[in-house]
Protein backbone atom coordinates (compact mmCIF):
# COMPACT_ATOMS: atom_id res chain seq x y z
CA UNK A 1 0.00 0.00 0.00
CA UNK A 2 1.08 3.41 -1.21
CA UNK A 3 1.06 6.85 0.89
CA UNK A 4 -2.07 8.50 0.86
CA UNK A 5 -2.61 11.83 -1.10
CA UNK A 6 -2.22 13.16 2.24
CA UNK A 7 0.88 11.79 3.58
CA UNK A 8 2.42 12.69 0.49
CA UNK A 9 1.26 16.72 0.82
CA UNK A 10 2.49 16.53 4.57
CA UNK A 11 5.88 15.65 2.88
CA UNK A 12 6.11 18.20 0.27
CA UNK A 13 5.13 20.88 3.09
CA UNK A 14 7.95 19.47 5.46
CA UNK A 15 10.57 19.50 2.14
CA UNK A 16 9.73 23.31 1.70
CA UNK A 17 9.77 24.33 5.14
CA UNK A 18 13.27 23.52 5.34
CA UNK A 19 14.14 26.99 2.98
CA UNK A 20 13.96 30.21 4.12
CA UNK A 21 13.80 32.29 1.26
CA UNK A 22 12.21 32.51 -1.90
CA UNK A 23 15.49 31.75 -4.24
CA UNK A 24 15.61 28.50 -2.64
CA UNK A 25 12.27 27.19 -2.55
CA UNK A 26 12.52 28.17 -6.36
CA UNK A 27 15.90 26.31 -6.93
CA UNK A 28 14.71 23.27 -5.51
CA UNK A 29 10.88 23.16 -7.57
CA UNK A 30 13.40 23.95 -10.81
CA UNK A 31 15.65 21.22 -9.68
CA UNK A 32 12.11 18.77 -9.41
CA UNK A 33 11.14 20.08 -12.57
CA UNK A 34 14.69 18.78 -14.14
CA UNK A 35 14.20 15.50 -12.45
CA UNK A 36 10.71 14.65 -13.68
CA UNK A 37 10.44 11.72 -15.22
CA UNK A 38 10.45 12.39 -19.30
CA UNK A 39 7.24 11.54 -20.67
CA UNK A 40 7.38 9.12 -23.71
CA UNK A 41 6.99 11.08 -27.01
CA UNK A 42 4.70 8.83 -28.18
CA UNK A 43 2.03 10.15 -25.71
CA UNK A 44 2.95 13.77 -26.25
CA UNK A 45 -0.18 13.71 -28.77
CA UNK A 46 -2.40 17.05 -29.95
CA UNK A 47 -5.11 15.38 -27.90
CA UNK A 48 -3.15 15.57 -24.70
CA UNK A 49 -1.91 18.68 -24.99
CA UNK A 50 -3.51 21.66 -22.64
CA UNK A 51 -3.14 24.72 -24.04
CA UNK A 52 -1.85 27.81 -21.68
CA UNK A 53 -1.46 31.17 -23.17
CA UNK A 54 2.04 30.89 -22.89
CA UNK A 55 3.09 27.48 -22.67
CA UNK A 56 1.74 24.03 -23.36
CA UNK A 57 1.25 21.25 -20.88
CA UNK A 58 1.09 17.38 -22.16
CA UNK A 59 -1.14 14.95 -19.60
CA UNK A 60 -1.16 11.00 -20.10
CA UNK A 61 -3.07 8.88 -17.85
CA UNK A 62 -3.67 5.22 -17.63
CA UNK A 63 -5.29 2.76 -15.17
CA UNK A 64 -2.79 0.26 -13.68
CA UNK A 65 -4.77 -2.52 -11.69
CA UNK A 66 -7.27 -0.21 -9.45
CA UNK A 67 -4.59 3.07 -9.63
CA UNK A 68 -4.68 5.60 -12.36
CA UNK A 69 -0.97 6.53 -13.03
CA UNK A 70 0.07 10.11 -14.92
CA UNK A 71 2.32 11.16 -17.06
CA UNK A 72 3.73 14.61 -18.14
CA UNK A 73 5.35 16.69 -19.51
CA UNK A 74 5.93 20.76 -20.12
CA UNK A 75 7.89 23.38 -22.35
CA UNK A 76 8.53 25.75 -19.02
CA UNK A 77 11.05 24.40 -16.25
CA UNK A 78 8.84 26.09 -13.56
CA UNK A 79 5.53 24.39 -14.51
CA UNK A 80 7.62 20.99 -14.93
CA UNK A 81 8.45 21.70 -11.34
CA UNK A 82 4.84 22.03 -10.53
CA UNK A 83 3.41 19.05 -12.30
CA UNK A 84 5.75 16.71 -10.73
CA UNK A 85 4.48 17.40 -7.27
CA UNK A 86 1.05 17.12 -8.66
CA UNK A 87 2.16 13.75 -10.16
CA UNK A 88 3.61 12.84 -7.12
CA UNK A 89 0.63 13.34 -5.02
CA UNK A 90 -1.61 12.21 -7.51
CA UNK A 91 -0.25 9.41 -9.72
CA UNK A 92 -0.97 6.38 -8.29
CA UNK A 93 -4.13 6.66 -6.23
CA UNK A 94 -7.30 5.07 -7.05
CA UNK A 95 -10.17 7.19 -9.05
CA UNK A 96 -12.32 8.06 -5.72
CA UNK A 97 -8.92 9.42 -4.19
CA UNK A 98 -8.22 11.85 -6.61
CA UNK A 99 -11.53 12.79 -6.89
CA UNK A 100 -11.50 13.52 -3.48
CA UNK A 101 -8.44 14.96 -3.20
CA UNK A 102 -7.53 18.81 -1.45
CA UNK A 103 -4.62 20.27 -2.88
CA UNK A 104 -3.75 22.22 -0.07
CA UNK A 105 0.05 21.67 -0.20
CA UNK A 106 0.33 24.25 -2.84
CA UNK A 107 -1.21 26.97 -0.99
CA UNK A 108 0.67 25.79 1.84
CA UNK A 109 4.38 25.89 0.58
CA UNK A 110 3.64 29.34 -1.20
CA UNK A 111 3.16 28.32 -4.36
CA UNK A 112 -0.81 29.05 -5.53
CA UNK A 113 0.42 31.84 -7.64
CA UNK A 114 0.98 29.16 -10.25
CA UNK A 115 -2.44 27.96 -10.29
CA UNK A 116 -3.91 31.51 -10.23
CA UNK A 117 -2.45 32.42 -13.09
CA UNK A 118 -5.11 30.35 -15.13
CA UNK A 119 -4.07 31.41 -18.96
CA UNK A 120 -0.84 31.57 -18.65
CA UNK A 121 0.61 27.83 -17.83
CA UNK A 122 -2.39 25.39 -18.31
CA UNK A 123 -2.20 24.19 -14.60
CA UNK A 124 -5.10 24.81 -13.21
CA UNK A 125 -6.69 22.84 -16.59
CA UNK A 126 -4.28 20.12 -16.05
CA UNK A 127 -5.72 19.20 -12.37
CA UNK A 128 -9.05 19.22 -13.84
CA UNK A 129 -8.17 17.19 -16.22
CA UNK A 130 -6.44 14.45 -13.91
CA UNK A 131 -9.92 14.59 -12.13
CA UNK A 132 -11.86 14.10 -15.01
CA UNK A 133 -9.53 11.01 -16.03
CA UNK A 134 -9.76 9.62 -12.48
CA UNK A 135 -13.44 10.09 -12.66
CA UNK A 136 -13.23 8.38 -15.95
CA UNK A 137 -11.77 5.09 -14.34
CA UNK A 138 -13.72 4.90 -12.23
CA UNK B 1 20.59 69.86 -26.53
CA UNK B 2 17.34 68.39 -24.55
CA UNK B 3 16.84 69.11 -21.49
CA UNK B 4 17.19 66.25 -18.25
CA UNK B 5 14.57 65.30 -16.66
CA UNK B 6 14.18 65.35 -13.47
CA UNK B 7 13.94 61.91 -12.89
CA UNK B 8 12.84 62.12 -8.93
CA UNK B 9 10.40 64.49 -9.37
CA UNK B 10 8.68 62.38 -12.51
CA UNK B 11 8.72 59.47 -10.36
CA UNK B 12 7.06 61.12 -7.61
CA UNK B 13 3.99 62.06 -9.31
CA UNK B 14 3.31 58.22 -9.94
CA UNK B 15 2.28 56.66 -6.76
CA UNK B 16 2.50 52.93 -7.81
CA UNK B 17 6.01 53.27 -8.32
CA UNK B 18 6.83 53.33 -4.68
CA UNK B 19 6.21 49.50 -3.18
CA UNK B 20 8.08 46.66 -2.56
CA UNK B 21 6.94 43.56 -4.78
CA UNK B 22 7.87 40.24 -3.08
CA UNK B 23 10.37 42.38 -0.39
CA UNK B 24 12.06 44.17 -3.56
CA UNK B 25 11.93 47.96 -4.52
CA UNK B 26 9.19 47.73 -7.61
CA UNK B 27 10.48 48.01 -11.10
CA UNK B 28 7.89 48.37 -13.60
CA UNK B 29 9.04 47.75 -17.56
CA UNK B 30 5.42 46.87 -18.65
CA UNK B 31 4.77 50.01 -20.30
CA UNK B 32 3.56 48.63 -23.49
CA UNK B 33 1.04 46.47 -21.72
CA UNK B 34 -0.15 49.67 -19.79
CA UNK B 35 1.23 52.73 -18.36
CA UNK B 36 0.98 53.76 -15.08
CA UNK B 37 -1.08 56.43 -14.00
CA UNK B 38 0.77 60.14 -12.56
CA UNK B 39 -1.39 61.41 -9.45
CA UNK B 40 -3.31 64.06 -11.39
CA UNK B 41 -4.83 61.36 -13.32
CA UNK B 42 -5.98 59.45 -9.73
CA UNK B 43 -7.27 62.90 -8.29
CA UNK B 44 -9.23 64.15 -11.40
CA UNK B 45 -10.94 60.69 -10.92
CA UNK B 46 -11.99 60.66 -7.19
CA UNK B 47 -12.53 64.45 -7.82
CA UNK B 48 -15.38 63.67 -10.68
CA UNK B 49 -17.24 60.96 -8.28
CA UNK B 50 -16.56 63.23 -5.20
CA UNK B 51 -17.87 66.84 -6.55
CA UNK B 52 -19.11 66.17 -10.52
CA UNK B 53 -20.97 62.65 -11.32
CA UNK B 54 -23.51 63.07 -13.57
CA UNK B 55 -25.06 62.05 -16.73
CA UNK B 56 -24.23 64.01 -19.81
CA UNK B 57 -25.03 66.06 -22.24
CA UNK B 58 -28.85 65.99 -21.71
CA UNK B 59 -29.16 66.73 -18.39
CA UNK B 60 -29.88 70.31 -17.42
CA UNK B 61 -28.42 70.71 -14.19
CA UNK B 62 -25.11 72.31 -12.79
CA UNK B 63 -23.46 68.53 -12.24
CA UNK B 64 -24.84 67.45 -15.42
CA UNK B 65 -23.51 71.10 -17.03
CA UNK B 66 -20.25 70.16 -15.33
CA UNK B 67 -19.95 66.84 -16.02
CA UNK B 68 -20.84 67.76 -19.93
CA UNK B 69 -18.25 70.79 -19.90
CA UNK B 70 -15.02 68.53 -18.41
CA UNK B 71 -16.20 65.75 -20.74
CA UNK B 72 -16.16 67.54 -23.76
CA UNK B 73 -13.07 69.35 -22.56
CA UNK B 74 -10.74 66.36 -23.14
CA UNK B 75 -12.02 66.17 -26.72
CA UNK B 76 -10.69 69.40 -27.44
CA UNK B 77 -7.52 68.48 -25.75
CA UNK B 78 -7.30 65.30 -28.23
CA UNK B 79 -8.00 67.14 -31.09
CA UNK B 80 -5.13 69.26 -30.21
CA UNK B 81 -3.12 66.54 -28.92
CA UNK B 82 -3.30 64.57 -32.63
CA UNK B 83 -3.95 68.17 -34.60
CA UNK B 84 -7.48 66.74 -35.83
CA UNK B 85 -8.64 69.93 -37.81
CA UNK B 86 -12.03 69.68 -35.87
CA UNK B 87 -13.32 68.34 -32.34
CA UNK B 88 -16.18 66.14 -33.84
CA UNK B 89 -13.74 64.24 -35.64
CA UNK B 90 -12.84 62.64 -32.29
CA UNK B 91 -14.77 59.64 -31.43
CA UNK B 92 -14.36 58.23 -27.66
CA UNK B 93 -14.46 54.64 -28.03
CA UNK B 94 -13.31 51.49 -25.27
CA UNK B 95 -9.67 51.20 -26.13
CA UNK B 96 -7.56 50.50 -29.38
CA UNK B 97 -9.24 47.35 -30.03
CA UNK B 98 -13.47 48.83 -29.95
CA UNK B 99 -12.03 51.53 -32.14
CA UNK B 100 -11.05 49.19 -35.12
CA UNK B 101 -13.86 47.24 -34.41
CA UNK B 102 -15.75 49.99 -35.08
CA UNK B 103 -14.03 50.84 -38.19
CA UNK B 104 -14.61 47.34 -39.53
CA UNK B 105 -18.12 47.06 -38.91
CA UNK B 106 -18.71 50.42 -40.13
CA UNK B 107 -16.52 51.24 -42.84
CA UNK B 108 -15.73 47.48 -43.48
CA UNK B 109 -19.22 46.39 -43.93
CA UNK B 110 -20.21 49.41 -46.37
CA UNK B 111 -17.15 49.26 -48.53
CA UNK B 112 -15.40 46.20 -48.72
CA UNK B 113 -17.53 43.76 -51.11
CA UNK B 114 -16.91 39.96 -52.40
CA UNK B 115 -13.43 39.93 -53.99
CA UNK B 116 -11.81 42.91 -52.48
CA UNK B 117 -8.37 43.03 -50.46
CA UNK B 118 -7.47 44.38 -47.14
CA UNK B 119 -3.84 44.54 -46.33
CA UNK B 120 -2.51 44.19 -42.80
CA UNK B 121 0.96 43.57 -41.57
CA UNK B 122 2.99 40.72 -40.34
CA UNK B 123 3.97 43.05 -37.11
CA UNK B 124 0.02 43.18 -36.35
CA UNK B 125 -1.51 42.51 -32.74
CA UNK B 126 -4.81 40.07 -32.83
CA UNK B 127 -6.57 42.97 -32.41
CA UNK B 128 -5.85 44.15 -35.87
CA UNK B 129 -6.23 41.45 -37.71
CA UNK B 130 -9.07 39.53 -36.29
CA UNK B 131 -11.30 42.05 -36.72
CA UNK B 132 -10.66 42.25 -40.64
CA UNK B 133 -10.52 38.39 -40.92
CA UNK B 134 -14.38 38.83 -39.45
CA UNK B 135 -15.26 40.84 -42.30
CA UNK B 136 -13.32 39.73 -44.60
CA UNK B 137 -15.30 36.34 -44.42
CA UNK B 138 -18.00 37.80 -43.82
CA UNK B 139 -17.71 39.37 -47.48
CA UNK B 140 -15.35 37.28 -49.05
CA UNK B 141 -12.90 39.18 -49.45
CA UNK B 142 -8.67 38.51 -48.84
CA UNK B 143 -6.37 39.28 -46.25
CA UNK B 144 -2.83 39.81 -47.23
CA UNK B 145 -0.09 40.29 -45.03
CA UNK B 146 3.22 42.85 -45.44
CA UNK B 147 6.02 40.63 -44.71
CA UNK B 148 8.41 41.07 -42.62
CA UNK B 149 12.40 40.83 -42.62
CA UNK B 150 14.67 39.12 -39.76
CA UNK B 151 15.48 42.83 -37.91
CA UNK B 152 11.83 43.31 -37.85
CA UNK B 153 11.31 46.07 -40.53
CA UNK B 154 8.51 45.47 -42.82
CA UNK B 155 9.44 44.85 -46.72
CA UNK B 156 7.96 47.63 -48.63
CA UNK B 157 8.76 46.78 -52.10
CA UNK B 158 6.43 43.33 -50.73
CA UNK B 159 3.83 46.19 -49.78
CA UNK B 160 3.96 48.01 -52.88
CA UNK B 161 3.59 44.86 -54.99
CA UNK B 162 0.83 44.10 -53.17
CA UNK B 163 -1.04 47.53 -53.68
CA UNK B 164 -4.13 47.22 -56.71
CA UNK B 165 -7.18 48.94 -56.77
CA UNK B 166 -9.19 46.04 -55.22
CA UNK B 167 -7.40 46.78 -51.78
CA UNK B 168 -9.73 48.96 -49.81
CA UNK B 169 -8.11 49.17 -46.35
CA UNK B 170 -4.73 49.08 -45.30
CA UNK B 171 -4.30 48.18 -41.42
CA UNK B 172 -1.23 48.81 -39.72
CA UNK B 173 0.49 50.00 -36.43
CA UNK B 174 2.66 52.77 -36.04
CA UNK B 175 5.07 50.33 -33.69
CA UNK B 176 4.96 47.19 -32.73
CA UNK B 177 4.03 45.95 -29.55
CA UNK B 178 5.94 42.85 -29.53
CA UNK B 179 9.44 44.20 -31.06
CA UNK B 180 9.03 47.88 -31.11
CA UNK B 181 9.69 48.92 -34.93
CA UNK B 182 8.00 52.09 -35.75
CA UNK B 183 6.89 51.65 -38.98
CA UNK B 184 6.98 54.06 -41.88
CA UNK B 185 3.68 55.20 -41.79
CA UNK B 186 3.43 58.28 -44.08
CA UNK B 187 5.21 56.45 -46.87
CA UNK B 188 2.37 53.64 -46.43
CA UNK B 189 -0.36 55.97 -46.79
CA UNK B 190 1.29 57.79 -49.59
CA UNK B 191 1.15 54.68 -51.39
CA UNK B 192 -1.89 53.04 -50.18
CA UNK B 193 -4.14 56.61 -51.11
CA UNK B 194 -2.33 56.01 -55.03
CA UNK B 195 -4.68 53.07 -55.23
CA UNK B 196 -7.62 54.16 -53.46
CA UNK B 197 -6.96 52.52 -50.87
CA UNK B 198 -7.73 53.65 -46.76
CA UNK B 199 -5.30 53.54 -44.30
CA UNK B 200 -6.27 53.19 -40.36
CA UNK B 201 -2.85 53.39 -38.18
CA UNK B 202 -3.31 51.29 -34.91
CA UNK B 203 -1.52 54.14 -32.59
CA UNK B 204 -1.64 51.87 -29.43
CA UNK B 205 1.87 51.36 -28.78
CA UNK B 206 3.51 55.56 -30.02
CA UNK B 207 1.29 57.61 -28.75
CA UNK B 208 3.41 57.28 -25.59
CA UNK B 209 6.44 58.24 -27.95
CA UNK B 210 6.15 59.61 -30.88
CA UNK B 211 4.29 63.54 -31.54
CA UNK B 212 1.07 62.19 -33.72
CA UNK B 213 0.13 64.96 -36.40
CA UNK B 214 -2.95 63.16 -38.42
CA UNK B 215 -3.41 65.85 -41.08
CA UNK B 216 0.56 66.05 -42.06
CA UNK B 217 0.27 61.89 -42.22
CA UNK B 218 -2.91 62.11 -43.82
CA UNK B 219 -4.46 60.12 -41.59
CA UNK B 220 -7.69 58.01 -42.48
CA UNK B 221 -8.25 56.82 -39.80
CA UNK B 222 -6.17 56.72 -36.12
CA UNK B 223 -6.84 54.05 -32.89
CA UNK B 224 -5.49 54.19 -29.69
CA UNK B 225 -5.83 53.75 -25.78
CA UNK B 226 -6.21 56.38 -23.34
CA UNK B 227 -4.29 53.71 -20.73
CA UNK B 228 -0.95 53.39 -23.01
CA UNK B 229 -0.56 57.18 -22.48
CA UNK B 230 -0.95 57.50 -18.20
CA UNK B 231 -4.21 57.46 -18.74
CA UNK B 232 -7.52 55.43 -17.21
CA UNK B 233 -8.41 51.91 -18.97
CA UNK B 234 -11.56 51.65 -20.75
CA UNK B 235 -11.08 54.86 -23.20
CA UNK B 236 -9.83 54.70 -26.50
CA UNK B 237 -9.85 57.28 -28.77
CA UNK B 238 -10.98 56.88 -32.66
CA UNK B 239 -9.58 59.86 -35.09
CA UNK B 240 -11.29 59.48 -38.63
CA UNK B 241 -11.72 62.44 -41.79
CA UNK B 242 -14.62 64.02 -41.78
CA UNK B 243 -15.80 62.54 -45.14
CA UNK B 244 -15.25 59.34 -44.37
CA UNK B 245 -17.04 59.31 -41.23
CA UNK B 246 -19.92 61.05 -42.43
CA UNK B 247 -20.22 58.75 -44.89
CA UNK B 248 -20.08 55.59 -42.82
CA UNK B 249 -22.93 53.71 -41.26
CA UNK B 250 -23.67 53.99 -37.55
CA UNK B 251 -22.31 51.05 -35.56
CA UNK B 252 -23.96 50.59 -32.34
CA UNK B 253 -27.74 52.12 -31.76
CA UNK B 254 -29.06 53.22 -28.63
CA UNK B 255 -29.39 56.77 -26.75
CA UNK B 256 -27.28 59.48 -27.75
CA UNK B 257 -26.31 58.66 -30.86
CA UNK B 258 -29.82 59.51 -32.50
CA UNK B 259 -31.51 62.46 -33.50
CA UNK B 260 -35.15 61.60 -33.56
CA UNK B 261 -36.22 58.22 -33.06
CA UNK B 262 -40.33 57.21 -34.15
CA UNK B 263 -41.48 53.57 -35.23
CA UNK B 264 -41.45 54.88 -38.56
CA UNK B 265 -38.22 55.21 -38.50
CA UNK B 266 -34.87 56.96 -36.60
CA UNK B 267 -32.51 59.76 -37.70
CA UNK B 268 -29.11 59.21 -36.56
CA UNK B 269 -27.07 61.81 -34.77
CA UNK B 270 -24.06 64.30 -35.88
CA UNK B 271 -20.71 63.39 -35.42
CA UNK B 272 -19.20 62.37 -33.31
CA UNK B 273 -22.72 61.19 -31.33
CA UNK B 274 -23.34 59.03 -34.12
CA UNK B 275 -20.71 56.57 -32.89
CA UNK B 276 -21.14 57.19 -29.33
CA UNK B 277 -24.37 55.57 -28.19
CA UNK B 278 -25.02 55.24 -24.42
CA UNK B 279 -23.34 56.76 -21.65
CA UNK B 280 -19.96 57.08 -22.03
CA UNK B 281 -17.23 56.17 -19.70
CA UNK B 282 -17.68 59.97 -18.31
CA UNK B 283 -15.28 59.60 -15.28
CA UNK B 284 -12.11 57.92 -17.34
CA UNK B 285 -12.58 60.45 -20.38
CA UNK B 286 -12.32 63.77 -17.44
CA UNK B 287 -9.24 61.79 -16.18
CA UNK B 288 -7.99 61.02 -19.53
CA UNK B 289 -7.76 64.91 -19.87
CA UNK B 290 -5.65 65.50 -17.01
CA UNK B 291 -3.22 62.41 -18.72
CA UNK B 292 -3.00 64.60 -21.38
CA UNK B 293 -2.11 67.92 -19.71
CA UNK B 294 0.37 66.03 -17.46
CA UNK B 295 2.05 64.71 -20.56
CA UNK B 296 1.96 67.77 -22.56
CA UNK B 297 3.72 69.59 -19.88
CA UNK B 298 7.05 68.07 -20.17
CA UNK B 299 9.22 69.03 -23.38
CA UNK B 300 8.68 66.64 -25.24
CA UNK B 301 12.35 66.84 -26.30
CA UNK B 302 13.20 65.52 -22.76
CA UNK B 303 10.66 62.41 -22.58
CA UNK B 304 12.70 61.28 -26.21
CA UNK B 305 16.20 61.73 -24.37
CA UNK B 306 14.97 59.95 -21.77
CA UNK B 307 13.82 56.97 -24.11
CA UNK B 308 16.46 56.92 -26.43
CA UNK B 309 18.78 56.75 -22.97
CA UNK B 310 16.70 53.47 -21.69
CA UNK B 311 16.97 52.10 -24.91
CA UNK B 312 20.49 52.42 -25.82
CA UNK B 313 21.10 51.39 -22.13
CA UNK B 314 18.93 48.19 -22.31
CA UNK B 315 20.58 46.84 -25.38
CA UNK B 316 23.78 47.49 -24.80
CA UNK B 317 23.90 45.60 -21.60
CA UNK B 318 21.10 42.85 -22.22
CA UNK B 319 23.59 42.08 -25.78
CA UNK B 320 26.53 41.16 -23.23
CA UNK B 321 24.48 38.27 -21.93
CA UNK B 322 25.68 34.79 -23.50
CA UNK B 323 23.12 33.01 -25.50
CA UNK B 324 20.53 36.16 -25.32
CA UNK B 325 19.21 37.41 -29.09
CA UNK B 326 17.24 40.58 -29.07
CA UNK B 327 14.51 40.33 -31.08
CA UNK B 328 13.49 43.30 -33.34
CA UNK B 329 16.73 45.09 -34.46
CA UNK B 330 14.95 47.48 -36.42
CA UNK B 331 16.78 51.27 -36.67
CA UNK B 332 13.57 52.78 -36.43
CA UNK B 333 12.52 51.37 -32.66
CA UNK B 334 10.57 52.72 -29.65
CA UNK B 335 12.10 51.82 -26.17
CA UNK B 336 11.20 48.06 -25.98
CA UNK B 337 13.74 45.26 -25.85
CA UNK B 338 12.57 41.68 -26.63
CA UNK B 339 14.50 39.03 -26.24
CA UNK B 340 14.94 35.07 -26.26
CA UNK B 341 17.70 33.09 -24.69
CA UNK B 342 18.67 29.98 -25.85
CA UNK B 343 17.50 27.25 -23.93
CA UNK B 344 14.92 28.86 -22.02
CA UNK B 345 11.14 29.48 -21.63
CA UNK B 346 10.44 32.87 -21.79
CA UNK B 347 7.70 32.43 -19.00
CA UNK B 348 10.43 30.78 -16.63
CA UNK B 349 12.07 34.08 -16.83
CA UNK B 350 9.12 36.39 -15.93
CA UNK B 351 8.41 34.27 -13.05
CA UNK B 352 11.55 34.38 -11.21
CA UNK B 353 11.97 37.77 -12.44
CA UNK B 354 8.54 38.60 -10.52
CA UNK B 355 10.09 37.00 -7.49
CA UNK B 356 12.87 40.04 -7.14
CA UNK B 357 9.97 42.35 -8.15
CA UNK B 358 10.37 43.06 -11.93
CA UNK B 359 7.60 43.32 -14.09
CA UNK B 360 8.29 42.00 -17.29
CA UNK B 361 5.65 40.60 -19.89
CA UNK B 362 6.42 37.11 -21.35
CA UNK B 363 4.83 35.35 -24.23
CA UNK B 364 3.41 35.84 -27.70
CA UNK B 365 2.24 39.88 -27.18
CA UNK B 366 -1.26 38.60 -28.78
CA UNK B 367 1.41 38.47 -32.14
CA UNK B 368 1.28 34.74 -32.64
CA UNK B 369 1.87 35.29 -36.65
CA UNK B 370 5.14 37.14 -35.71
CA UNK B 371 6.16 34.86 -33.28
CA UNK B 372 5.19 31.91 -36.13
CA UNK B 373 7.27 33.93 -38.23
CA UNK B 374 10.33 33.51 -36.22
CA UNK B 375 9.87 30.35 -34.72
CA UNK B 376 9.44 31.25 -31.42
CA UNK B 377 6.98 30.43 -28.69
CA UNK B 378 6.85 34.07 -27.80
CA UNK B 379 9.40 36.61 -26.36
CA UNK B 380 10.64 38.45 -23.29
CA UNK B 381 9.58 42.04 -23.49
CA UNK B 382 10.75 44.65 -21.54
CA UNK B 383 9.14 48.12 -22.35
CA UNK B 384 10.32 51.34 -20.92
CA UNK B 385 8.54 54.50 -19.93
CA UNK B 386 10.24 58.15 -18.96
CA UNK B 387 9.85 57.31 -15.71
CA UNK B 388 12.37 54.43 -15.79
CA UNK B 389 15.78 54.97 -14.82
CA UNK B 390 19.17 53.42 -15.83
CA UNK B 391 19.92 52.20 -12.53
CA UNK B 392 16.54 50.46 -12.77
CA UNK B 393 17.84 48.65 -16.19
CA UNK B 394 21.19 47.53 -13.73
CA UNK B 395 19.08 46.08 -11.35
CA UNK B 396 17.01 44.28 -13.82
CA UNK B 397 19.91 43.36 -15.72
CA UNK B 398 21.66 41.78 -12.66
CA UNK B 399 18.63 39.77 -11.31
CA UNK B 400 18.37 38.06 -15.01
CA UNK B 401 21.39 36.86 -14.83
CA UNK B 402 20.85 35.48 -10.95
CA UNK B 403 17.34 34.51 -13.03
CA UNK B 404 19.59 32.30 -15.70
CA UNK B 405 21.96 31.27 -12.90
CA UNK B 406 19.04 29.60 -11.05
CA UNK B 407 17.53 27.84 -14.53
CA UNK B 408 20.47 26.71 -15.99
Amino acid sequence: MGKSINEIQEELIEEFGLFEDWADKYEYLIDLGKKLAPMSDAFKTEENVIKGCQSRVWLHAEKQGDLVVFQADSEAIIVKGMISMLIRVLSNQTPAAILAADLYFIEQIGMSQHLAQTRSNGLVSMVKQMQHYALAFS
Amino acid sequence: MADKLNIDQIRADFPVLHQQVNKAPLIYFDNAATTQKPKAVIDTLLAYYEQDNANIHRGIHTLAERATTAYELTRKKLASFLNAPSTDQIIFTSGTTAGINLVAQTFGRANVEKGDQIIVSNLEHHSNIVPWQMIAEEKGAEIKVIPVSNEGVLDMEAFKALLNPKVKLVAVNHVSNAIGTINPIAEIISLAHEVGAKVLIDGAQSVAHLAIDVQALDMDFFVFSAHKLFGPTGVGVLYGKREILESMPPYQGGGEMIKEVSFAGTTYNELPYKFEAGTPNIADVIAFGAALDYIQAIPAESLAAQEEALLAYATQKLQAIPGLRIMGTAPEKIAVVSFVIDGVHPQDIGVLLDKFGIAIRTGHHCAQPLMQRYELVGTCRASFAFYNTLEEIDRFVLCLEKTLQMLG
